[in-house]
């Protein structure tokens, strides 16, 4: 499988303005059509740009909108035609959504959960990748195949009796039912890895076999390094999808200091609307977006190319 | 660390290779013993094989115990009458039969599959999409960029800020209506418009996914079968019916198989724009309602049921869509 190529710089769009060399020689390129085809082509591109920023705006509008509520007053939520610059700004929304509901330990319980699952998810994914795809070991493809079969089954077929479980266990209300299952690895990680193992090869770890190295010692010096990339990226997203998880949260966390920030932002919503208090619900609402917000613009390209990835699998 | 881990899992995975007699410790130790038959490989890859094993017994594990053991539970807890405290009873296939007789159910089933409308609808609009983003111009990563925010922002902040939008009075939505003098409905207070509401925000969310995907798809495409098609005459839209097209269903595949067995299990947006399931039941899905028995009414069995059910339903609908594209479907190695 080869890597697939997005950056900014597409394939020339055949047919309009490509002709292969020397056919046609005898006349100027582009000359085919009265309009000349390379006019036409910068002309549609004007008209896709145009579509494009429209599309822009709406998907981008309620995102802005939501920015634009919480920095307005209560009054100024409700005006009609509706205000797009806040007038006043009222800034102090968002030293009061700290105080109106559990938000700092939503966002503590958040990055407890999601950054405990991530990490150690990530190393027990890698291993198990690493043995998938480079070592040997009996019926390791059929193994291979039921995980992959495991992700057919929907979450909440096995919600109720994970949450017996759970609860047996005493764990009901605390962080643990959604961090131990995180703990042995994610089987979507451990099969794009896999895959990007199955570029590299066998004589290499051959070769460092017989130099005596230890699997360990080959996983971290050689295979850890060159599949640094895939980890980040996947890691990311997996970071990114805990982050935002809300079914398994809302079953298992009850008292408000155990939530996560989705809940909390959720609750938010329950209560403040009672109050007809929008610029709350929606400066809390914000405040949950920005963190993955910000993920994403850094590690954009990352975050892209591996999702691209995800289509052209097999 | 490889050897503690090793011992539980080797035994029943690499059980075929074990010879008898070696010892793992001292694989190099060939030349000590006496030379039995073919000892030289198996040897050494029996310590190969302990290792992968305890590699790989991570995830097995936590397969076993929370995904497998679930669901043999649940098929066993959807058989019984069981409020979570006490011991679940034994009933047979009453839950079955009381849930093909629950008008709750089949309307949850009905709106479930109805908000599924918003798939077809949204990869079309992504293919589109991706086209246009294929052009060579100029701001097509910042158009990207755009798209995709949807895609990674919380689902839960999502409906919040889409259940503001779509307030009849003072909504985003109903205010862009007004401009071109439509007056808008109270979209999610009425339950001819609530499921509209919802697929189009479905649709929002989703589009920056597939467009992604789709994208690079068509940039994966050899251009050499645009430039024979060209010279053989093809028009542009010839070229997208018999090139693109075909190259990229692979991903229309993927991407439908993955919106099928994301969108059976819609809940969350549910949740918190129509906490009740909607006017008159019209925003109810299958996992709202289960979720709702289960842990709001304590009707453990029948919610395992209906979870059984739902299970089937991914299961099957997964399977006839590799069954129809069972020449496109992924091969694993």
């Amino acid at each position: 499988m080869t890597l697939i190529n997005t950056s900014p710089d597409p394939v020339d769009e055949a047919g309009a303005r490509k002709l292969p060399a020397g056919f046609g020689a005898g006349r100027t390129r582009t000359k085919s059509t009265p309009m000349g085809a390379k006019a036409r082509y910068r002309i549609g591109n004007v008209i896709t740009t145009i579509v494009l920023s429209l599309g822009a705006v709406i998907m981008i509008a309620p995102l802005l909108w939501t920015l634009s509520s919480s920095l307005k007053t209560r009054e100024g939520v409700f005006q009609l035609p509706p205000q797009w610059i806040p007038d006043p700004f009222v800034w102090d929304t968002y030293a009061r959504i700290w105080t109106a509901g559990p938000l700092l330990s939503g966002i503590q319980n958040s990055l407890i959960v999601a950054s405990t699952v991530t990490i150690v998810g990530s190393v027990a994914s890698s291993l198990a990748a690493f043995a998938f795809a480079k070592m040997r070991l009996p019926y390791k493809n059929a193994v291979f195949l039921a995980l992959l079969a495991g992700l057919m089954i929907p979450f909440p077929t096995l919600m109720i009796p994970q949450f017996m479980m759970f609860s047996r266990m005493g764990w009901v209300d605390t962080l643990l039912p959604l961090i131990i299952p995180g703990l042995f690895g994610n089987i979507i990680m451990i099969f794009f890895l896999r895959q990007y193992l199955s570029n590299i090869p066998d004589s290499m770890i051959e070769a460092a076999k017989i130099d005596g190295a230890g699997y360990l010692q080959i996983f971290g010096k050689m295979i850890l390094p060159l599949i640094r990339p895939a980890i980040a990226a996947q890691f990311i997203l997996w970071f990114m999808a805990v982050w935002n998880d809300y079914l398994a949260p809302i079953i298992y966390l009850n008292s408000p200091e155990k939530q996560t920030l989705q809940l909390v932002i959720a609750s938010f919503n329950a209560r403040y609307a009672i109050q007809t208090d929008y610029p709350l619900i929606m400066a809390a609402s914000f405040v949950a977006l920005v963190p993955v917000l910000v993920i994403f613009l850094v590690f954009q390209r990352q975050i892209i190319e591996s999702i691209a990835l995800t289509g052209s699998k097999g | 660390m490889a050897h503690a881990r090793a011992d539980a899992p080797a035994g029943t995975s690499s059980a075929a290779t074990i010879v008898p007699g070696g010892a793992p410790r001292n694989p190099a130790g060939i030349s000590s013993t006496p030379p039995p038959p073919r000892p030289k490989r198996p040897r050494l890859h029996r310590r190969e094989h302990l290792v992968a094993a305890a590699f790989v017994a991570i995830p097995v594990v936590g397969f076993l115990v929370f995904t497998l053991y679930p669901l043999g539970y649940s098929f066993y807890a959807s058989l019984t009458s069981w409020n979570g405290l006490s011991d679940p009873q034994f009933i047979g296939l009453k839950n079955y039969v009381t849930m093909a007789g629950d008008p709750y159910f089949r309307k949850a089933l009905f709106n479930t599959f109805f908000l599924m409308i918003g798939i077809p609808i949204g990869l079309i609009l992504s293919l589109v999409l991706a086209l246009a983003l294929n052009r060579k111009m100029a701001g097509t990563t910042f158009f990207r960029t755009i798209y995709y925010i949807p895609v990674i922002s919380s689902l839960a902040a999502i409906a919040i800020l889409w259940q503001w939008a779509y307030n009849g009075d003072f909504g985003l939505v109903n205010q862009a209506l007004g401009l071109v003098g439509i007056d808008g409905p109270n979209w999610l207070m009425d339950k001819d418009t609530v499921k509209p509401a919802l697929i189009i925000m479905s649709v929002w969310k989703g589009l920056g996914y597939s467009m992604l995907l789709y994208l690079a798809a068509i940039q994966s495409v050899p251009r050499s079968l645009y430039e024979a098609a060209s010279l053989d005459g093809a028009n542009a839209f010839q070229q997208f019916r018999s090139i693109t097209l075909p190259m990229v269903r692979p991903v229309t595949f993927f991407l439908v198989v993955t919106s099928i067995i994301g969108g059976a299990q819609i809940f969350i947006e549910i949740n918190i724009m129509t906490p009740t399931g909607g006017p008159e039941f019209s925003s109810a899905s299958v996992v709202w309602y289960i979720w709702q028995k289960a842990f709001e009414n304590l009707q453990m069995g029948y919610a395992s049921a209906m979870s059984i059910v739902l299970g089937l339903i991914v299961f099957v609908i997964t399977a006839i869509q590799f069954r129809v594209n069972a020449r496109n479907s992924f091969s694993v190695d």
